[in-house]
């Protein structure tokens, strides 16, 4: 037993290692309670939902997300509309797809295995129209950054007037959270910007919540199932760890040394 | 040793055995279900075809998960042919009722069912298909009738979405 | 007990194992005299087969659903990760498994330097265990470049340029490795077919580790031969095997938490960026069990003196056997080593330390001292000892109590735990 201490003494001097590796540059960021969070953490459907919205209303329009697909909408462990519901959204998305018999391409309506629809054509036009600047695709955007949700949900409300003498450049604004607190996205949330169909109150920090929640979700779908199999796992090897414990203490007391 | 043996009878080790076999188990089902289909591969399930341009005795092939799917538009004489053949003289019996609910049109998986090489179109004895791999013969409702292969060739599950377009899955 | 020759019982068995003496080796594997007081320590030989197996067993999996192709191999991951049935869970079992498996062969090698099994007649047992500790590295680098992140782009970049750093054909070398003018396609695609077959050759060594191993016997925490095997061992199954078994399962639920709860914790941020040749990352960090040589590397401010540095660290290693002048084994029994042996432990952690910190300021010379001091361990310090240290008395044998009566087994027991 004593060993097995030991041993998670050690990795618990690992991770230390990784987290001081980036305390550096690390801000105290904004903290809120994520559902998702712990051992049997899920989602909050409600809020996957709402968030799903807030991203297309209002971050589609310059960030991409092409590894979803429609599909995904409708899938377990995730925002779980029904499947009417994805079709219905997927159809208001115009796919181009081709070429047809006439060799041509053609706009059709989306389907539930179409990938979500990328605002531009590709990275360079992106670049055109939004100074220079690429606004990343989000898939996985929460594991893309070393702050993971709680930088995307501090980044989102942290917009503030520049300290005085700070500079910036035309298009460029002032975010608290952001690496060298410049940021060339301007500030997109407004109280009421969306309306919920679920009459939930669309505060800058709920919808901030609500989308951080998503894009979670969009990078790490299979989260709850890794959760719920993980807590089976390590109940099953702590069972089979004991039995074995009990096994090797039987068949070691036919020698007089102790294990 | 002795001793051994009679231990391992031992309800300690039986039962030590038993979870660590449901753990093994577990753990290679994993390694064996990542090798089907995956979910994009599955939510490509359905493909519409346009047949507006599909002419009595003509035939086109579209693909349909990986597979080649003919659509025949078939003529009277095809029809008359496939459905006044006997039962009792098919290898696996079906009406061509069965296999074309609208007589015009033949919708199949163009597959061989002997080993998965596509027929020919328009070949062999009865006017239907013909394998080249290993000279099965189909008729005009995609039968068997001569030939190695053992069953008729697949009818996917389709449906006209309307008058021009079919979905196939 | 494997002494005698052993004869299979069946006629069918008599007959094949007179032409493929498979039982003979399987009756070896199994009878083996090991001895009865190896401490939980000597369990991570056998993790490490596991470990390998795990990685070769999922490295094959993913192989099936990845692209080496620069366009598709960061898709093809996140292909994995989404619509693979189970692809999650099998890619992070052998992103988490890769550190796993460097933190039992971490272990693995401190136990030998605690117990001295780097010594005569284990030499050859030694060596290979320092290739296979270097394949390793080779493997865990390509590896990490696959997903053709950020970090795998910069890190590929960053490691082949060390090549640079020869004389003369230096820049041949690189462009050779590269394939090309950057790190682009052609060295993706090689990368991954060398990460392929990396495995394999450890696995052979592995075998040949393991050979070498069964020739003299283990090496145990008091560090003596056997003198009886009848009364000093027991046979390697059941009561290894259940053993080894039991520190697996142990190991299995610490690596089960993390694939499980804290994935992405070992890895990097900026790896699930997908490579861009125009824009390195803020901070170009390998990842955590490269980092004591990365700080070697780092503190020589030239660059040939630097990698030479790096690679010296390691390769030291090799001549261990012969730098280090004591005849006897076990730390157990030399006070000072014993010190000492803790002192490079905390200089092998510091420097880890600083291999993640940017090289400038108060972390330079902190690396800069924990180097020399790393390189003065083995180069002086070693050799000296051996003439000079006062070593306590052995026991006669490890059931024995030791001559003159005190210390007895129970304090020797104490004393091996590697937690003072």
């Amino acid at each position: 037993m004593k060993n097995f201490f030991r041993i998670l003494f050690l990795v618990i001097i690992i991770i230390g290692f990784q987290h001081q590796t980036n305390a550096a540059e690390k801000i105290e960021y904004l903290k809120t309670d994520w559902s998702f969070k712990g051992l049997f953490g899920k989602f909050d459907r409600a809020a996957l939902q709402r968030g799903y919205q807030v991203y297309t209303e209002v971050c589609a329009s310059c960030h991409s997300m092409k590894y979803l697909s429609y599909r995904n909408l409708a899938e377990k462990g995730g925002p779980e509309f029904s499947e009417e519901q994805a079709k219905a959204i997927a159809a208001s998305f115009e796919v181009k797809d081709g070429p047809n018999a006439d060799g041509e391409m053609f706009i059709r309506p989306g389907k539930l295995s179409d990938k979500f629809v990328m605002p531009y054509e590709n990275v360079k036009a992106a670049q055109a129209a939004n100074g220079g600047a690429y606004p990343p695709d989000m898939s996985v955007l929460v594991k893309a950054r070393g702050g993971g949700v709680d930088y995307i949900y501090s980044l989102l409300q942290g917009y503030e007037d520049p300290p005085a003498g700070f500079n910036l450049d035309d298009g460029v604004y002032y975010n608290k959270y952001m690496y060298g607190n410049k940021i060339k996205m301007a500030n997109q949330l407004s109280d009421g910007l969306v309306e919920y169909s679920d009459r939930t109150i669309a505060s800058v920090e709920q919808m901030s919540k609500d989308v951080t929640t998503f894009l979670m979700w969009a990078a790490e779908p299979h989260l709850e199932a890794r959760h719920q199999m993980g807590f089976k796992a390590i109940v099953y090897l702590i069972i089979l760890t004991t039995l074995v414990y009990f096994s090797m203490k039987r068949i070691w007391s036919r020698v007089e040394t102790e294990v | 040793m002795s001793e051994k043996k009679t231990n391992r009878r031992d309800f300690l080790f039986t039962a030590t055995y038993a979870v660590g076999a449901v753990g093994v188990g577990a753990t290679v089902w994993p390694m064996i279900d990542q090798m089907n289909p995956d979910a994009s591969v599955k939510a490509l399930a359905s493909t519409e075809v346009d047949v507006s341009s599909v002419n009595p005795g003509k035939t086109i092939t579209v693909l349909w998960r990986g597979k080649p799917v003919f659509i025949r538009r078939r003529t009277e004489e095809e029809i008359s042919e496939a459905r006044s053949v006997s039962l009792n003289d098919l290898k696996h019996p079906e009406k061509d009722e069965d296999r074309a609910k609208d007589p015009q049109w033949l919708v199949m998986l163009g597959v061989c069912t002997h080993l998965g090489c596509v027929p020919l179109d328009q070949k062999g004895d009865y006017n239907g298909w013909f394998c080249p791999c290993h000279g099965s013969h189909y008729d005009t409702s995609g039968r068997i009738r001569k030939g190695p292969a053992p069953t008729n060739m697949e009818i996917p599950k389709y449906e006209f979405v309307d008058a021009k377009t079919i979905k196939i899955g | 007990m494997s002494d005698h020759e052993y004869t299979p019982k069946s006629k069918v068995g008599k007959w094949f194992n007179d032409r493929l003496p498979l039982l003979t080796l399987a009756n070896h594997l199994t009878d083996y005299p090991t001895p009865k007081n190896l401490n939980y320590w000597w369990t991570f030989g056998g993790i490490l087969t596991f470990c390998l197996i795990t990685q070769i067993v999922t490295g094959l999996v993913l192989a099936m659903h990845y692209i080496a192709h620069a366009d598709m191999a960061f898709d093809s991951v996140e292909h994995i990760m989404r619509d693979v049935n189970y692809g999650w869970l099998i890619r992070y079992i052998h992103a988490n498994g890769a550190s796993m498996f460097f933190l039992a062969v971490y272990i693995h090698i401190f136990r030998s330097l605690f117990y001295g099994s780097y010594k005569s007649p284990r030499e050859i047992i030694w060596i290979i265990g320092i290739i296979i500790y270097l394949l390793m590295m080779a493997a865990a680098f390509m590896g990490y470049v696959l997903p053709w992140g950020q970090m795998s782009f910069w890190g590929a970049t960053v490691i082949t340029n060390l090549f640079s750093a020869i004389p003369l054909v230096g820049e041949g070398i690189v462009t050779w490795l590269w394939g090309g003018y950057s790190v682009d396609n052609p060295t993706l695609t090689r990368f991954f077919t060398l990460h392929y077959l990396i495995p394999f050759l450890i696995l052979g060594l592995v075998v040949l580790h393991i050979w070498a191993l069964h020739v003299p016997g283990n090496n145990n925490p008091v560090g003596i031969d056997i003198k009886k095997p009848s009364k000093d061992t027991v046979p390697f199954h059941p009561y290894i095997v259940i053993k080894d078994g039991f520190a697996l399962l142990m190991f299995m639920i610490v690596f089960a938490f993390f694939v499980f709860y804290t994935p992405n914790i070992l890895g990097h941020a900026d790896n699930y960026i997908e490579a861009d040749p125009l824009v390195t990352p803020a901070h170009i960090v390998p990842e955590w069990y490269l980092l004591p040589f990365y700080a070697i590397l780092r503190s020589v401010p030239d660059k040939l003196l630097g990698v030479i540095a790096m690679l010296s660290a390691i390769l030291i290693l090799a001549a261990l056997p012969w730098l280090d002048t004591s005849k006897i084994r076990s730390a157990v029994f030399r006070p000072l080593y014993r010190q000492f042996y803790w002192i490079l432990v905390a200089d092998v952690l510091i420097l880890g330390y600083v291999g993640a910190m940017p090289a400038e300021g108060l972390y330079l010379l902190i690396a800069r001292v924990a180097t020399a001091y790393y390189f003065l361990h083995f180069l002086v310090v070693l050799p000296i000892l051996g003439f000079k240290e006062k070593t306590l008395p052995i026991p006669l044998s490890i059931t024995e109590p030791i001559l003159g009566g005190s210390p007895n087994l129970a304090t020797v027991k104490n004393k091996e735990s590697l937690n003072k």
